[in-house]
């Protein structure tokens, strides 16, 4: 009887164990978090300086702000969306932070008003994506634009300096007995919320499904619209923190500040394996990708390699992490194909016979 | 009329062909001979390597073993442009334009008259195409964009454009699917002068009566294998199914007795502009309602409204008898309706997500606490249906591309049905999977039915819809025209009704 | 041949009604952009007559060229349903490597533009291999061409600049001269653009780009060589890029490093507010050219109108986004009107 009356009961679940899949070692965040620890590891060894803890310390603040927006970044690009105007929205955050200090508003009030400032940005990206129905990149080159612009209509070309050191001091010191800065330990613990999110939750799951097919996600009940508007707000509302903390560990607001940082945000979540065209990578992979660049750059600033040829590696790597594995899968594939005309290919089983169908003639 | 010349050598030709996609061997040691003036048929179930012949002649596929051969010599198609320079066009089932082009455009793309310098003869292409529409007998304008144009207008651009290069060899899949009546007879008629003055011509369709009234000879495939090649005179459509299906009929509908109950799901003046209007009908519990009718009647939007994937303009959909707001799948859900979509690939299923996945993507927010998921559970859900459904697969992590096509549609049964729907809509549920998988699931919408479950059940096949329904609605250009119970129904009557006849009447031919 | 047939028309054919909607729409575009362009030479012109004066009407030309030129390259390639960021760090490559060429030399104008294209050839050379045989996402390449080539240009350059001192004359004279009041500049751009136009339009290959960005399946079908073509788009849109450095060079004189930097999301502006679709298959290089020269001239007039030049890049974004979205809710509206349209015939037959 091929329809069982009732279902079988989790048996059926405890039957078919989770196994440790090694052929995952051969996926690209694999090879991106290895390689990550060999530099790491060639950099201890040849560079005196490089593991030292303040040396860490500085490294890791350095690339606070691209990790706080990469990580809802990564959320998009799997979703099959991009926001480029992350930057942006870190400068206006900038500047409202200069102008409103400069203003007489007492921090406290100011750091909720710019991240609503953040998650209205972010909505408006959304809104347009999802609404109106624009592909995402075009809308976010417009607001990458936009909100850049703001940022010079609020602040010009001035710099506001002079914040209380109460709260530069936060974004610079280390959590007390690490060599870990506070905005990384904030990094650390948000990364692992979007972790979970990503890889054990429905709504990652979805994420995951919109992102290799809108349509199918659509169609299985998947509330498309409301996911993507969400995480462009939440997008938008990490663009702003990253802003705050910006301007605070540089001392300085800027309507310029973090220009081109989307670049890096991007770059980072693509080394890391995160597909451009939605729907494959983890977060684990954007994560490795951005400690790379960051822990690459410092290396080679330590060994006196210049900026130009730092910004050339960081140009190789992008195009390395998407031309190798469709170098791999055509090699593969072209093996395959090989062994095919050859005519050695393993016969698939033959249809296993139908139990009841014979008897069924009535 | 040309009779096959035996001496000569057929125009096109295949011999020992086969290919293979992943572990799917597509076509086995197929032949196949095209003469000139000659209309031949290539038959077969869904699923019998049809399509891949036809792109095996088009240059989209090359063999992997055999060859294929023009005039008698062999040739190595590198691509769709070598067999297009050989003179051969292909008419796909799912047409292939150019949205944002013209028609002219779409017609002579790659191949614009030219005049000097190499410049396209901007005017000359619109002329031809005025001629060949007037030869058509229609009046599309050559300057409009093909974005928009109606699934039959699609058809005619695509056949202006295998006229438009005297073609030697004109493959058609499926053209009819999407046409009414007089359409179909002024393609045949068509066909019929390409093929007066030598063309050779590959016809295919699921419509019987067109083999006989349009072809000479038909070749029959059964899963990827070469069957048989005869003349059709002599031929009757019992002898062709009997090669097509390989087995009695009767197997491949077991439809079982039920007790019908309450009005599980009710559709009531569902109307959106421009696609479908006033479209009211109900299906009970324990009922197979097949919904028939043309490609293009309007049946899968109707169940894309229902489903509230589509906004309606107007009407009401219920189920169990509460209203369902409209344009909300997540609340269609909630309410126990499912739908299985007619396109898999794009909209059933999410290709290079694993078996367990996508069966747990209908069911996200039950696989866990606080919106987590539990592999477990996701895998005990999928191993459950999988079991149930006689899935065949090697592991649960297997991406479903990996699977069959029947296989894969026993996939998005259970990602379905794992839902537990009081209401199960299937939208060609049998589309180009093979006779075997068919049947199963063909047992496996009967013995839902029988639990109690209200089938709504798409179907271009005939021989589905009268084998498995117990009341046929018939929907012809947007409007539900017919409501036929099962003892009434008989092709005759569900063509006659989805073709817009009263009564039934020979084709022209 | 000799068929003949009586049917008569099939439900669904359109009639020239529907044909001069959709033409209109289409056109549209070009139109409003360039209506708009008047509209605000126009305004700005009764506030301060001096904003087309014989030097106003020149500086406007001039700024816009380079621009122009620029966006219709890209245009070319996100026609394929591509795109092309690395064309800012290409501007600047080769106006570095022009200026070097020629600096302290009396070489010729024209061999300073031959090596300027050379340069950006090998650069759309290098793009549009790995976009179209390595089969990777065009934006992910060329953000990462972007940084390799920019990486070049400042490890070249070292933080030296050229000065217009040690141009020659024959080269400045290229981006200041004029004929008539027209910038030769001006000329040039108008040149490439209307030789670009007519490729587009009256050649199989150009065509082509249309059909691979509009339905990239229904294109390998037709048998286009989508490959080939891809690779032409993009050493074409870099060719003109190199181009443009080498103009740069003549325009002002001086040339750092950082030439350029940032421009390429200004030339994606640009090609999508003329009408381009970032999806591909739609739009023409005059509406780029007009969407180049609308961007250029908002910043000229800022200027000249005395609003706060910060409000430049604001202006832009909304533009570009208020441009986006008409564009989209018109086609909503068209699409829905057909639907209709065609069923009203259809029911009626």
């Amino acid at each position: 009887m091929a329809m069982a009356p009732e279902p079988t009961g989790p048996a059926a679940g405890e039957a078919a164990p989770i196994a440790f899949e090694w052929s995952r070692l051969l996926r690209w965040d694999v090879a991106v978090g290895i390689l990550l620890v060999a530099v790491f590891a060639t950099g201890a060894g040849s560079t005196s300086d490089f593991a030292s803890s303040s040396n860490l310390s500085f490294a890791l603040n350095d690339i606070a702000e691209v990790g706080l927006i990469a990580l809802p970044m990564t959320l998009l690009v799997v979703a099959g969306q991009i926001d480029l105007s992350v930057a942006s929205m870190l400068g206006l955050a900038s500047s409202l932070v200069g102008q409103l200090w400069d203003a007489g508003w007492t921090f406290e009030t100011i750091v909720p008003v710019v991240l609503v400032v953040g998650v209205l940005g972010g909505l408006l990206n959304g809104w347009l994506v999802t609404s109106v129905g624009l592909p995402s990149l075009a809308v976010t080159i417009g607001t990458l634009t936009l909100f850049r612009g703001l940022a010079s209509v609020v602040l010009g070309t001035e710099a506001v300096t002079q914040f209380p050191a109460t709260y530069t001091d936060w974004v610079r010191e280390d959590v007390p007995g690490t060599f870990v800065p506070y905005p990384i330990a904030l990094f650390a613990v948000v990364a692992v919320v979007t972790a979970v999110v990503l890889h054990a939750t429905g709504v990652g799951r979805s994420l995951y499904a919109i992102g290799s097919q809108e349509d199918a996600a659509f169609f299985a009940g998947i509330r498309v619209r409301r996911i993507k508007l969400v995480l462009f707000a939440v997008s938008g509302l990490f663009a702003a923190f990253a802003g705050i903390v910006y301007t605070l560990r540089y001392g300085s607001a800027r309507a310029d500040n973090g220009l081109g940082l989307e670049m890096v945000v991007i770059a980072s979540v693509l080394l890391g394996g995160v597909d451009f065209n939605g729907g494959r990578g983890t977060l684990g992979g954007a994560v490795a990708g951005l400690l790379l660049i960051g822990i690459l750059k410092n290396l080679l600033t330590l060994n006196d390699v210049t900026n130009e040829v730092q910004v050339i590696v960081t140009g190789l790597l992008l195009v390395l992490s998407v031309l190798t594995p469709r170098l791999v899968e055509s090699v593969t594939t072209r093996r395959q194909s090989r062994a095919l005309r050859a005519g050695d290919a393993p016969t698939p089983p033959p249809p296993s016979p139908r139990p009841g169908l014979s008897t069924r003639t009535g | 009329m040309n009779k096959s010349d035996s001496v000569r050598p057929p125009v096109l030709a295949l011999r020992g062909v086969s290919k293979s996609f992943g572990a799917v061997r597509a076509l086995r040691d197929v032949s196949l001979e095209l003469h000139a003036g000659e209309a031949h048929a290539l038959a077969g179930e869904n699923g019998a390597g049809k399509s891949t012949l036809i792109k095996t002649l088009a240059g989209v596929h090359r063999p992997d073993v055999g060859e294929v051969l023009l005039n008698g010599e062999p040739v190595v198609f590198h691509g769709p442009k070598d067999a297009r320079d050989a003179g051969i066009a292909v008419i796909y089932q799912e047409p292939t334009l150019f949205p944002d082009l013209t028609i002219a455009e779409n017609i002579f793309m790659g191949r614009q008259p030219r005049r000097s310098l190499g410049r396209i003869d901007h005017r000359a292409v619109r002329r031809t195409t005025g001629e060949l529409m007037r030869r058509l007998g229609v009046s599309l304008d050559a300057d409009r964009l093909a974005r928009g144009l109606s699934i039959a207008d699609q058809q005619i651009v695509e056949i202006a454009k295998a006229l438009s290069f005297d073609a030697r060899v004109l493959i058609m899949d499926e053209p009819t699917a999407a046409l009414t009546g007089s359409e179909v007879a002024r393609l045949f008629s068509v066909v019929e002068a390409l093929r007066a003055e030598g063309a050779a011509v590959l016809f295919i369709s699921h419509r019987l009566e067109e083999i006989f009234s349009l072809c000479q000879r038909v070749t029959t495939l059964r899963d990827g294998r070469w069957i048989s090649s005869e003349p059709v005179a002599g031929l009757t459509e019992d002898d062709l199914v009997r090669r097509m299906v390989g087995r009695d009929l009767d197997e491949l509908y077991p439809k079982q007795q039920t007790t019908i109950g309450q009005v599980a799901l009710s559709v009531r003046r569902l109307t959106r502009e421009g696609v479908f209007r006033d479209v009211s009908f109900e299906v009970r519990r324990g009922e197979i309602v097949a919904l028939a009718g043309l490609v293009g009647a309007g049946r899968t939007e109707v169940a894309q409204a229902v489903f509230g994937v589509d906004r309606a303009d107007a009407g009401e959909v219920r189920v169990d008898g509460r209203a369902l707001p409209p344009a909300s799948p997540t609340a269609a859900m909630d309410a126990g309706l499912a739908l299985v979509p007619e396109d898999r690939r794009q909209r059933g299923l999410v290709m290079e997500m694993s078996i367990e996945r996508n069966i747990g993507l209908t069911g996200l927010g039950s696989l866990g606490r606080g919106g987590l998921v539990r592999r477990a559970l996701e895998r005990g859900r999928a191993a459950d249906w999988a079991a149930r459904l006689q899935l065949k697969y090697n592991r649960l992590s297997d991406s479903v591309e990996v699977l069959s096509g029947g296989n894969q549609q026993k996939v998005v049964l259970a990602k379905w049905l794992a839902t537990k729907p009081s209401v199960l809509i299937v939208d060609e549920p049998t589309r180009g999977i093979d006779v075997g998988t068919k049947a199963e699931v063909h047992r496996a919408l009967s013995a839902l039915a029988a639990d109690g479950l209200a089938v709504l059940m798409i179907s271009s096949d005939l021989p589905e819809v009268l084998g498995m329904a117990d009341r046929v609605l018939v929907m012809h250009e947007g409007l539900l025209v017919a409501e036929i119970p099962r003892s009434e129904a008989t092709e005759e009557s569900v063509m006659a009704a989805a073709t817009g006849r009263n009564t039934h009447s020979g084709r022209a031919a | 041949m000799t068929t003949t047939l009586q049917t008569p028309a099939p439900p669904g054919a359109s009639e020239r009604s529907s044909r001069s909607l959709v033409d209109t729409v289409f056109r549209a575009r070009e139109i409003s952009i360039a209506g708009a362009l008047v509209l605000l030479v126009l305004g700005t012109w009764l506030t301060n007559h001096r904003f087309l004066s014989e030097q106003g009407t020149k500086d406007l030309m001039l700024n816009a060229s380079i621009l122009v030129l620029l966006a219709v390259g890209q245009s070319v390639v996100v026609i394929t349903r591509n795109i092309d960021l690395s064309v800012g760090s290409v501007v600047g490559l080769s106006a570095f490597a022009c200026g070097t060429f020629v600096s302290d030399t009396d070489r010729n104008a024209v061999l300073v533009l031959l090596l300027g294209m050379g340069i950006g050839a090998v650069c759309g050379l290098v793009n549009g291999f790995l976009v179209s045989f390595g089969r990777v996402p065009a934006l992910v390449v060329t953000l990462g061409t972007l940084y390799i080539i920019q990486g070049i240009d400042h490890w070249w350059a070292h933080g030296e600049q050229i000065n217009a001192s040690e141009v020659p004359e024959g080269v400045l004279d290229l981006g200041s001269g004029s004929v008539i009041g027209l910038p030769y500049l001006s000329l040039i751009a108008a040149a490439v653009l209307v030789a670009v136009a007519y490729y587009l339009r009256s050649y199989r290959s150009g065509r082509e780009l249309y059909a691979i960005g509009s339905n990239p399946d229904a294109a390998r079908l037709a048998g286009v060589p989508i490959r080939r073509r891809v690779l032409t788009a993009y050493v074409l849109c870099g060719t003109i890029a190199g181009f443009a450095g080498a103009l740069w060079l003549a325009r002002f004189g001086t040339v750092v490093a950082d030439n350029a930097h940032g421009w390429e999301l200004t030339v994606v502006s640009a090609v999508v507010v003329g009408g381009v679709a970032i999806v591909g298959g739609v739009g023409t290089v005059w509406g780029a050219a007009l969407g180049a020269m609308l961007l250029t001239t908002i910043g000229s007039a800022l200027v000249v109108l005395k609003v706060d030049p910060f409000w430049e890049d604001a202006i832009t974004g909304a533009l570009l986004l208020a441009a986006i979205t008409a564009d989209r809710i018109v086609n909503v509206r068209m699409t829905r009107a057909l639907r209709k349209r065609s069923a009203r015939h259809g029911h009626g037959a």
